[in-house]
């Protein structure tokens, strides 16, 4: 989670310097919702993301260098340059994306659940987007289908309450998303994402329950996401004492106070701060180092005969 | 050589390679137990099971999904629009996920999927059912895009696309599935980005696809009746585009008037004359003329119909028009 944050921070700075590119939506805050949810797949499961893929592509274990690379526009990045901040891919890892229209990526993430299904296999898909996904068409289809098909899939609503600037109370006729499964007759399940444990436990459920062939479940964690909708955005609709009351609810501060009382030693805990301090230098130095793709590169992949 | 429709010569072709590759399905709404809106699918069922031959319900944005999703992951799926009318709601899993999903991933990610069904005018379906969108899809880098014309050409296309690793929009017409033709009994395949000389001739090109070929020869037979020579390149293939055969007619007949069951503006054929003049230039004793449908939703009046579509006479007063 920290890791996440500190690297997080770094894109920011990266943004504001003009290396960073595009659209950049920062996890700030929301942390503990990827981690715990993505601490209850194991190695064969398949993770799909959104736009604001940075936090679960970090908790999935992609390479830093490879991920800052990227949001440079560098020619070692995941991508080799041809996605940036919202299309991270790694196939070894089992990551398929970072998609940039909202919900679309839904029944995608049915697909790949049909798909392990069809080849009988052992893995179990997860789906991350916000509630504002909640409400297109592409949402309802591919709960639907899921439901019908009972595909190996956990959908996480990662219910930040702001769709960009459109608070929830405006856009869901029913504020309880978690509630919409039971028109699809799938599992459900509501929870507070800012115990990163706490995640990882109620995930774990819905996980378990796709692995044993019982369909999907539809999970909504409620989190807050301390920056703006992306760098571009000051978040003027929604108050400073709103933003305050969240920001001591911070998932890190409740992490580290967990550590704390389980008496992990605090030198322990700073030096833990330090090394990824470096990681993240690294990253940072490995992208400004690191090439732009050649112009030679330019239709390369855009058909898979071309190299 | 077995004389057999359109409709059959797909079925074969899907049957043919579902039968060599387990990872091949067949998705759409009433593929399986209905045997296919149009009878594509007729018997497929009971060949594969409900595993391979799978019906879903009426949700195109949500089984293109399943149909991407799963090519990510190694599957070959073939997903059925009833027609491409109803592709429309689904243009976002087309676009922004399949055509895409390569080039925004580095590589990672081919996209081995058919998208296929029924296009173009029917007969009195009127302006949602009859609307011809090979322009539409052939304006988008990473994908292909195939519409063939004959039995022959539908069955060998479309085994070809489902072995080819990239997504294929397969734009069958409407009109042609009861059509009867020629095929090899052999196995065979036919390349994608090949066109085909349909007909002979030395006097003018008419280049066209799909079911305006048959307005297309109907005009050359008659026109050879008149002592005009035509030759008819079936170009099959929109994207990629057999540049090389295009030039070729021109250069050998020195005019060309392209033919489509499209719209005019920012039409594909506005593309081919654009390729011509680029590429051919010299060789024209004739600005490149247009026959399309005409610039109108289609109306279900079968007079207007008749007359908004292109067709054999208006083809032919084209042609004697360039030749005057």
């Amino acid at each position: 989670m920290l890791l996440i944050r500190k690297f997080e921070e770094a894109c920011a700075k990266g943004y504001s310097t003009g290396k960073i590119g595009g659209f950049l939506h920062l996890y700030i805050g929301q942390e503990a919702v990827g981690v715990g949810s993505i601490a209850a797949l194991q190695e064969q499961d398949y993770i799909v993301s959104t736009y604001r893929d940075h936090g679960h592509a970090i908790a999935r274990g992609l390479d830093l260098k490879a991920m800052m690379a990227e949001l440079y526009g560098k020619r070692t990045g995941t991508s080799k340059g041809n996605g940036g901040s919202m299309h991270f891919f790694d196939k070894e890892k089992h990551f398929m994306g970072g998609h940039g229209i909202v919900g679309g990526h839904i029944s995608l993430a049915a697909g790949i659940a049909f798909s392990s299904k069809y080849k009988k296999e052992d893995s179990v898909t997860m789906c991350f987007f916000g509630e504002g996904a909640a409400n297109i068409g592409s949402f309802h289809e591919g709960l639907n289908l899921a439901a019908i098909w009972k595909l190996p899939v956990v959908f996480i609503c990662e219910n930040n309450h702001y769709a960009m600037g459109t608070p929830e109370y405006k856009a869901l006729s029913v504020k309880d998303v978690s509630i919409r499964a039971v028109a699809y007759n799938i599992a459900r399940d509501r929870i507070e994402g800012d115990e990163v444990r706490k995640v990882r436990d109620h995930i774990k459920v819905a996980v378990d329950r796709a692995r044993r062939g019982e369909g999907p479940t539809l999970v909504e964690v409620s989190t807050y996401r301390f920056r703006g909708h992306s760098m571009s955005d000051p978040a003027k609709y929604r108050t400073k004492e709103e933003l305050e009351t969240h920001k001591k609810r911070d998932p890190l501060f409740k992490a580290f106070g967990d550590l704390i009382d389980a008496k992990v030693p605090k030198e322990d805990l700073s030096k833990f701060e330090e090394e990824i301090n470096l990681k993240i230098e690294d990253a940072v130095q490995f992208a400004e180092e690191s090439e732009e793709p050649p112009l030679s590169w330019m239709y390369n992949h855009v058909l898979a005969e071309d190299k | 050589m077995g004389n057999v429709t359109y409709r059959e010569a797909l079925n074969r072709a899907m049957v043919e390679e579902m039968q060599k590759d387990p990872l091949i399905f067949l998705m759409g709404e009433e593929v399986g137990h209905y045997q296919g809106a149009y009878k594509v699918s007729q018997g497929m069922l009971d060949k594969f099971g409900e595993a391979r031959v799978i019906d879903t319900p009426i949700s195109e944005n949500g089984f293109a999904g399943i149909g991407v999703g799963s090519a990510m992951t190694g599957l070959r799926p073939i997903i059925e629009f009833m027609t491409w009318n109803f592709s429309l709601v689904a243009i976002d899993q087309i676009i922004n996920s399949a055509a895409k999903m390569l080039y925004m991933s580095g590589g990672q990610f081919p996209m081995p999927i058919v998208f296929r069904g029924a296009g173009g005018a029917g007969g009195r379906l009127a302006a949602q059912h009859s609307q011809a969108f090979e322009s539409w899809y052939a304006h988008i880098p990473g994908l292909k895009v195939i519409a063939p014309a004959t039995p022959k050409d539908a069955c060998g296309l479309l085994k070809s696309s489902i072995l080819d690793n990239n997504p294929t929009i397969f734009i069958e017409s409407e009109v042609l599935y009861g059509m009867k033709g020629e095929i090899p009994d052999e196995e065979f395949y036919i390349p994608l980005g090949k066109a085909d000389i349909k007909r002979e001739g030395s006097d003018i090109s008419i280049i066209t696809w799909s079911r305006a070929l048959g307005f297309s020869m109907e005009a050359a037979e008659d026109l050879a009746k008149e002592g005009i020579n035509v030759e008819v390149l079936d170009l099959r293939s929109l994207r990629p585009l057999d540049i090389d055969a295009i030039v070729q007619t021109v250069r050998k007949t020195n005019r060309a008037v392209i033919v489509e069951e499209g719209w005019p503006m920012a039409g594909f054929g506005a593309h081919v004359a654009y390729v011509i003049q680029k590429e051919a230039f010299d060789y024209l004793d004739h600005p490149v003329e247009r026959v399309t449908q005409r610039d109108v939703p289609m109306s279900y009046a079968a007079n207007l119909e008749r007359e908004s579509l292109p067709n054999a006479t208006r083809i032919k007063e084209k042609i004697r028009s360039m030749l005057e």
